[in-house]
């Protein structure tokens, strides 16, 4: 991090914040409001549950099938469920596709929604302000420090995830890709394809 | 409130710095400060929008020189002693030193799995929309000192109304314990040129998720 104010974090704060953290826990757990075991339990759940890998099973299966594509752009909510690989997801998730001439960007400006079912906790760059202040109004030049260019001709639409909606890209197909099966397709998926920061994975990447 | 947390648009904060291989969690006290916020929660005791209200809260200088969720664990504290759930001086001491309060829920581990849905924020509508996809709007030139999710850089803005959501609980009620008060939410998009004149490139479009309160015919 380059940042002067996250320089310090590695140091002096982490020892701070562990203790800052594990006072409150044991207060709460004290005063009986938490159970330190599903503490852990969500801890695990978010570690290898839920992630990324969910969001891209779903791309792979809207390349797939034409229905289901159909399907996840009229409700993402109802048909990332029939897919069946989650038990729910929340009731707002909406997805939006990208095209030759289109391509979205997820934002949260004020603070840092997510489509956590699908693609898991956003990563730290998500949250940062460099990209909560820029995505709006330079997404071009936020693409740029992904190393992504767009041609110049292709239109970008920022979504800014201000309510309680959640919005994941449905990144383009790459070419060369034809005949492969979902779970190869799946392995293009990037998770920041899915924000809107990057591109999938080419066949000669994978 | 016009917070430094409504960052959308503003400069200086330099480029974007995304990290290869990142993990979940960068450090073991995040992890928990996570699950700890998680936990209260589900405890009923305040909404979603009161967590977000409370980090907003924050000194603008604490907001920006904490990490993310040092900002989460701030923002738990100031929630847990605000509420009189514990006092700061249980916090510094790091036990209790009175019983605590009985709370409508306690969530237990087998009972996560469930929680990693999110609950529906749609509640039936007390009134028929007032907009239409295709309208055009003007948002509204607020500047309310709590809670909303009305940006900054999208106030006083003409769109067009793409989607209707649904009727959804009002963020701005609802985080000063107001109430829920149900409003139907639109997506409204802007032209770039509308939201930052000719420094945007014209062809980019942003969209905002708007509360009908924050909307007026245009």
């Amino acid at each position: 991090m380059a940042h002067d104010h996250d320089d310090h974090e590695h140091g002096s704060e982490l020892s701070e914040m562990q203790l800052r953290v594990r006072a409150l826990e044991t207060v709460l757990a004290e005063k009986g409001y938490i159970d330190p075991a599903a503490i852990d339990a969500i801890i695990e759940a978010y570690e290898t549950k839920v992630g990324p890998h969910n969001g891209a099973r779903v791309v792979a299966k809207a390349w797939s099938d034409p229905a289901f594509k159909r399907a996840l752009i009229d409700d993402a909510s109802k048909a990332v469920v029939a897919l069946g690989l989650m038990n729910r997801v929340g009731d707002h998730l909406i997805a939006v596709e990208n095209t030759p001439k289109l391509h979205n960007m997820i934002v949260c400006t004020l603070c840092s929604c997510y489509p956590w079912e699908v693609l898991g906790l956003p990563p730290v760059w998500y949250k940062s302000a460099p990209y909560r202040s820029r995505a709006v109004n330079d997404p071009r030049g936020v693409l740029a420090d992904f190393g992504v260019e767009l041609p110049a001709d292709t239109q970008i639409r920022v979504w800014d995830s201000t309510a309680e909606t959640r919005f994941m890209v449905l990144p383009m197909r790459p070419a060369g890709t034809e005949g492969w099966s979902e779970e190869k397709l799946a392995g293009l998926v990037t998770r920041d394809s899915m924000i809107g920061t990057g591109l999938p994975k080419r066949p000669n990447e994978v | 409130m016009d917070g430094i947390h409504d960052m959308g648009g503003m400069h200086g904060f330099g480029k974007v710095e995304p990290e290869p291989d990142e993990p979940v969690f960068h450090a073991a006290w995040e992890a928990r400060c996570f699950a700890l916020n998680r936990a209260m929660g589900y405890t009923g005791v305040w909404t979603i929008d009161q967590g977000r209200a409370s980090r907003e809260e924050l000194r603008p200088d604490i907001y920006l020189a904490s990490s993310y969720y040092k900002k989460w664990e701030l923002g738990l504290e100031r929630l847990v002693v605000a509420l009189g759930l514990a006092g700061a001086d249980e916090i510094d001491a790091g036990h209790a030193l009175r019983p605590g309060k009985a709370l409508p829920r306690k969530l237990a581990a087998a009972e996560v799995p469930k929680t990693l849905t999110r609950g529906s924020f749609a509640r039936p509508a007390p009134a028929p929309a007032r907009f239409k996809p295709g309208d055009r709007v003007r948002t509204r030139n607020i500047h309310p000192t709590t809670h909303t999710r009305l940006p900054r850089y999208a106030r006083g803005k003409v769109g067009t109304v793409e989607a209707l959501r649904g009727c959804h609980v009002f963020p701005d009620t609802v985080a000063i314990g107001k109430g829920e008060h149900p409003q139907w939410l639109y997506t409204v998009l802007f032209a770039g040129r509308e939201l930052w004149g000719e420094s945007a490139e014209p062809s980019l479009t942003v969209s905002i998720e708007a509360f009908e309160p924050y909307l007026e015919p245009a």
